[in-house]
């Protein structure tokens, strides 16, 4: 069962800042698609080989070639902040 | 360090000269206006999909190759996930469990002359991430600048397996690794520009014992002398707080180069649980053995296998096959002079001499050095020949540096002919010692050392075209006369 720690957990790295009424609803909400998922438990893949990737593909490449590149005016048109063609962001420490 | 002896490990990132990022089309130029080399792609803006640059790929087998791994035959990308302002995505596209290649080693010499061998765990690709500038100034309201041009840089990195055993070793080890990647010619490995970057691994252990202490990890390593300086000092650190009955946190440390010291960096919190997946995006990679192969066979010869050339063939020292093969360009260099004038001690001592001194002087790479191979092959044939002497040769080969001219060339324009004729140079023999009775009684008188004087006067008549063995008879004759 999913705890309420592994949920403060998540948060934290997630960088966000919970209530614990949220806490503990996300615990309890988190717990019931955790449960749902289990389902997948229940199939025999004894004879399955793992897989890493869902298509049957694979060496999908591209050229080294230089293309176009963004408008500076697009590059930071849609950020909250920005300075002399630079993403702005609060403190980090 | 008596009864300790500290394990060390490196881990390097090698930022790969492709033209194109690693999942996009953005230049890889350096030093770009901020953020004009991003697209949607490095951006991470919604629905853009990544694809791998093909490049990358071939880059990275032929520094796996040239480091003795195993390439694997398949292999897939991650995703590492931190929350830090220099990463769009805030994920990494790296590779986790299924690394490009794995179990190779490098063997490296230290400045004593000791041979050792390092294991290489493992060498994968993953993507490089933007640039902080932060803003303190104003320290009630602090914030940070970021671009994103570096962002989807191609880089690969390499770890090394706890077999170093010193500073010393450990500096040696990037020396060698650096050597060998620019041999592959995939990175110009510049520490200075940070397209090579290294952190290390170190802990301290009682001499004999098996276990491994705790480890510390150290950052901000910019140069072959700061990982010396700051191993060093991290290992002492370590003994002394075990010497005092203490206990080694394990913690990142950031070298301060100013102080000379190590200093605790304050940590992301719980930031080391990166929560790896597959990426999805990407497909896997499955590389056959003909291409491993392909790539394989258009290796150049390694500095280690041309250092054993040297000495075997050639009868070099240690020495000079070290420094002869510290970058392949000089190597090509030396074997092509080599080629055309067979006597390798020769040319080594013209290449690490005075060719290197105006190289050095005038920055130039040797790949652009005016003097070619089979100039400086002729500047030699002309000493051997008997028309310059030795010492025009050196004021030749500047002229040739400058200009790029041939040295029959130089020799015929400023009239540097050796002079060997006797009867000339006997004529100016004697005109020497008539104008210096002193130092020819101080000869006559037993003082040998006059000769060395006599000698020069006569090279300083002839602007020192007087061939010196000559000139060193006739005095000789005419004074023991
Ligand atoms: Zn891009």
């Amino acid at each position: 069962m999913l705890t309420k720690a592994e949920v403060e957990h998540v948060a934290l790295l997630a960088r966000l800042d919970l209530s614990d009424e949220e806490k503990e609803r996300y615990t309890t909400q988190l717990a019931k698609i955790l449960e749902y998922a289990k389902i997948l438990d229940e199939l025999d893949t004894a004879d399955v080989s793992p897989t890493a990737h869902v298509l049957p593909l694979q060496n999908v490449f591209r050229p080294d070639r230089v293309g176009p590149h963004l408008p500076a005016e697009d590059v930071v048109g849609n950020s909250p902040d920005e300075e002399d063609g630079f993403f702005k962001v609060p403190r980090i420490f | 360090m008596n009864g300790y002896e500290a394990v060390i490990g490196l881990e390097v990132h090698v930022e790969l000269k492709t033209d194109s990022k690693i999942f996009c089309h953005s230049s890889t130029a350096f030093g770009g206006a901020q953020n004009r080399q991003v697209c949607p792609v490095c951006l991470g803006l919604p629905g853009t999909l990544p694809v791998l640059n093909r490049q990358v790929v071939e880059y990275g087998i032929r520094v796996a190759l040239a480091l003795n791994c195993e390439v694997a035959r398949f292999c897939k990308f991650d995703r590492k996930h931190y929350f830090y302002p220099d990463l769009p995505k805030n994920y990494q596209i790296s590779q986790y469990d299924l690394p490009l290649a794995y179990d190779g080693h490098l063997d490296f010499r230290t400045d004593d002359g000791e041979q050792h061998r390092c294991r290489i765990v493992r060498v994968h690709m993953e993507e490089d991430a933007g640039k902080l500038i932060h803003r303190n100034e104003n320290a009630k309201a602090p914030y940070a600048l970021v671009d994103y041009n570096r962002t989807g840089v191609p880089l690969l990195e390499i770890v090394s397996g706890p077999d170093i055993r010193s500073a010393e070793a450990a500096r040696a080890y990037l020396v060698e690794l650096k050597t060998v990647i620019q041999y592959t010619g995939v990175s110009d490995c510049k520490m200075e520009e940070g397209s090579l970057r290294c952190d290390a691994n170190v802990s301290v252990r009682p001499r004999g014992s098996e276990v491994l202490g705790t480890k510390t990890e150290i950052k901000n390593l910019n140069s072959f002398r700061a990982v010396h300086k700051a191993l060093d000092y991290e290992i002492k650190r370590q003994i002394s707080v075990y010497e005092a009955g203490g206990r080694v946190v394990q913690e990142t440390r950031s070298w301060d180069e100013e102080k000379g010291v190590t200093v605790p960096m304050r940590s992301k919190e719980e930031a080391d649980d990166y929560r790896y997946f597959p990426d999805p995006d990407l497909v896997p990679l499955v590389i056959s053995q003909s291409w491993i192969d392909k790539i394989q066979q258009d290796l150049p010869e390694l500095p280690e296998a041309r250092r054993r050339r040297y000495r075997k063939e050639y009868g070099l020292s240690a020495y000079d096959a070290q420094v002869l093969t510290m970058f392949r360009e000089t190597a090509e260099y030396f074997e092509e002079c080599v080629r055309l004038y067979p006597h390798p001690k020769t040319v080594a001592n013209w290449v690490m001499g005075d060719l290197a001194r105006l190289l050095n002087a005038e920055q130039v790479e040797i790949g652009d050095c005016r003097v070619r191979p089979g100039q400086l092959a002729a500047l030699l044939r002309l000493i051997d020949a008997g028309t310059i002497s030795g010492k025009i040769a050196k004021e030749i080969l500047e002229e040739m540096f400058a200009s790029g001219k041939d040295p029959q060339a130089v020799v015929a324009e400023k009239d540097l002919v050796q002079i060997t004729d006797a009867d000339t140079l006997g004529t100016l023999v004697d005109e020497v010692l008539a104008n210096h009775p002193g130092p020819v009684q101080d000869y006559r008188q037993g003082k040998t050392k006059a000769l060395g004087f006599l000698v020069g006067q006569v090279m300083k008549a002839t602007r020192g075209k007087a061939n010196p063995a000559l000139v060193n008879a006739l005095l000789k004759e005419k004074l023991d006369r």
